[in-house]
């Protein structure tokens, strides 16, 4: 039961990694070409941090998505946890503790609350995680004006700006998850039953899979890597704020990193390394616009086309193996 | 082609049977709404406010017929509400304030929905990229284009001809007062959707939303008929653009959010993501409900920042409460 998924998960990684690759040689010569070099420390860094928040958010979408279900309330559950943080923090070393404890509390309990809607009232996962998302930008909406709250110092200067060499602590944290997330997924009960109640959920059933249970802790876990994001937000900000999460677009663009990372929209199939890849690619198209100074708008529509392109390749080889 | 199947196979023509039960909850629903409308602002029922109303619901009741076409063949379009700010900015900038130019602008906006739509339906069906990614493409593309096409500020203006459709009613019309444009361009675009939907195109599209691969097996060309649905999609927005734009004007804001509220609507008229099941006037009475919650909502003054929470409730209710039904219904058979 378990080998075929895993199997076909390593067959999928590759593709992303060699879209990354090409997209990093092509990029680098287009910036070399215009007399910059692309992968200078500034960059580096500044890219390994766009991949960290947007990781850290598609390592938990990646769950719920190999588990046939979906979240859109992340992007909200990021912006309210910067805010929890900075709030309850506020600005003090002494509640920095206390402050992760309740954000990943807060964010758990959304993670609950989208997880028995999916399954117990059986809501389709795209309603209820957009109802669950839409309560909360209310609530931010109508409580927050624009940044509350002040981030403690430490966590500013650890999580936020400290690394090692060129690799933000941030970097480390979204390897850390992405380790813990593939253990997970291919090393423990839990991710095989995950995999199979996304692969089909009738099957799984009837081979004593609790299929609720497993969509609930997968909702919970994409909920708590959220709130990581959000955690992590908070310390480059220096404060909470309100609308980061949905401006940032990290609800599209983490399922948009999931399926470039070879994970199926359907479920069971992929994994969490090749999100990472689709983070990677993402931050790094990001990353050579910014070099090459192309305009902003620009780089929405190219980007648009890529996640498009990417994914029609990927369908491509799908139906070429189908065939084979 | 289409047209054999429809009247051979007895699979399509079983489908679409509109159950009392259908459409039950969601008419239960907005009967509720208008008591307490009616308790809390009786002058809302009154004919002239409520024919503007429902002028004012035109476009998103457009909206949510064009996503439910979408909706019931199998796939999403999360373009829509992008489709209409980009057409609300072109049709600024091209009419440039200039009468002369209303009508040529208009027949382009109607192609431009329906290449969009045309786009969308062919990268999902023949790349057979899932619609979320297409669609959710389609839109960075589209906000992209408008911006980079702008600079990042509208520029110029809609004719007075053109806002005539959002903003304009025929006056003194006995007994209703006052009867909106918008409203009369619904009146025919609804009743041309559930003309569609009666005939075999609609059989064939729900045949297809509800198992592909039978519809395949029994002669339907699916790539086709989910393309059209998405050129339909496309071709709402279009218009729903041209009522929004006439009726509050250019902005980059102008349809912001729209696809969810479309979406939104067309669940809470029961029909079922992912494909198969449901009515457009269903749908169209969601975006209905939908606008009148909204509007219930201002009368009791709640702050506008709270209406996406008590949007977020509703559906969760009204979607709660269905899902639970048709589940016991389930375990019936």
């Amino acid at each position: 039961m378990n080998v075929a998924p895993t199997l076909r998960a390593g067959r999928a990684i590759p593709g992303v990694f060699v879209a990354l690759a090409a997209t990093l040689v092509i990029g680098w010569l287009v910036v070399m070409i215009d007399g910059g070099q692309l992968l200078n420390q500034p960059t580096t860094v500044s890219l390994l941090h766009v991949a960290a928040g947007l990781g850290l958010v598609g390592i938990g979408q990646t769950l719920v998505i190999l588990g046939g279900s979906l979240d859109l309330s992340v992007a909200y559950v990021v912006s309210l946890s910067t805010l929890v943080a900075a709030e309850t923090m506020n600005g003090s070393d002494a509640a920095l503790v206390p402050a992760i404890g309740l954000v990943l509390a807060v964010s758990a309990g959304v993670g609950l609350c989208n997880g028995l809607l999916v399954t117990k009232l059986r809501i389709n996962a795209f309603i209820a995680t957009l109802g669950v998302g839409l309560l909360l930008k209310g609530y931010l909406d109508n409580g927050y004006d624009g940044p509350a709250g002040t981030t403690a110092p430490s966590l500013v200067q650890t999580l936020g700006y400290q690394r090692v060499g060129p690799v933000p602590l941030s970097f480390l944290l979204l390897v850390v998850v992405t380790g813990a997330a593939w253990f997970l997924l291919s090393r423990t009960r839990f991710g095989h039953h995950l995999i199979a109640v996304g692969g089909d959920p009738q099957v799984a059933r009837l081979s004593g899979v609790r299929n609720d249970r497993v969509l609930v802790a997968a909702h919970v876990l994409c909920s708590l890597c959220a709130g990581l994001a959000g955690i992590y937000l908070a310390s480059r900000l220096g404060a909470g704020a309100p609308r980061v999460g949905s401006e940032g677009l990290y609800d599209l663009e983490s399922i948009a990193a999931v399926v470039l990372g070879g994970t199926a929209l359907a479920g069971g199939r992929g994994g969490v390394i090749g999100t990472v890849g689709g983070v990677l690619l993402l931050a790094s198209i990001d990353a050579i616009f910014n070099q090459i100074e192309v305009d902003a708008f620009f780089k929405q529509v190219i980007r648009g086309a890529i996640i498009i392109a990417a994914v029609a390749v990927y369908a491509r080889r799908a139906m070429r193996r189908e065939a084979g | 082609m289409s047209t054999q199947i429809g009247a051979r196979r007895p699979l399509p023509t079983r489908l679409p049977r509109l159950r009392p039960g259908g459409l039950l909850p969601i008419v239960a629903i907005l009967a509720v709404l208008l008591v307490l409308v009616a308790l809390r602002q009786p002058d809302f029922l009154a004919p002239p406010s409520l024919m503007s109303f429902l002028g004012r619901s035109a476009p998103i009741i457009l909206l949510a017929a064009g996503q439910y076409f979408v909706i019931v063949s199998g796939e999403f379009d999360l373009s829509i509400g992008s489709l209409v700010t980009a057409q609300v900015v072109v049709a600024a900038r091209l009419i440039d304030s200039d009468p002369s130019r209303t009508w040529p602008v208009v027949l382009l906006l109607l192609a431009f929905g329906a290449v969009v739509g045309l786009v969308n339906g062919l990268i999902t069906t023949r790349l057979r990229v899932p619609s979320f990614i297409t669609t959710l493409g389609m839109f960075l593309i589209l906000v992209g284009a408008v911006y980079l096409w702008s600079d990042g500020a509208p520029k110029g203006g809609l004719s007075e001809d053109f806002r005539r459709f959002g903003r304009r009613a025929f006056e003194d019309v006995p007994v209703l007062g006052r009867v909106p444009y918008a409203l009369l361009v619904l009146l025919v675009l609804a009743t041309l959707a559930v003309v569609l939907m009666r005939a075999d195109f609609g059989r064939t599209l729900i045949a297809v939303g509800d198992n592909p691969r039978t519809a395949e097996l029994s002669g339907v060309r699916v790539w086709r008929t989910r393309t059209i649905a998405f050129i339909l999609s496309g071709l709402a927005a279009a218009v729903a653009a041209i009522l929004l734009g006439g009726y509050s004007g250019v902005s980059f804001q102008a349809g912001a959010g729209l696809e969810f509220g479309a979406i939104t609507a067309v669940v809470l008229g029961g029909v079922v993501l992912g494909g198969g099941r449901g009515s457009v006037v269903g749908a169209m009475l969601g975006a209905l409900t939908l606008e009148l919650l909204f509007a219930l909502m201002n009368f009791y003054g709640v702050s506008g920042a709270l209406r996406s929470t008590v949007q977020g409730a509703i559906i969760l209710l009204a979607v709660a409460v269905s899902a639970t039904r048709q589940s016991s219904r389930q375990g019936e058979r």
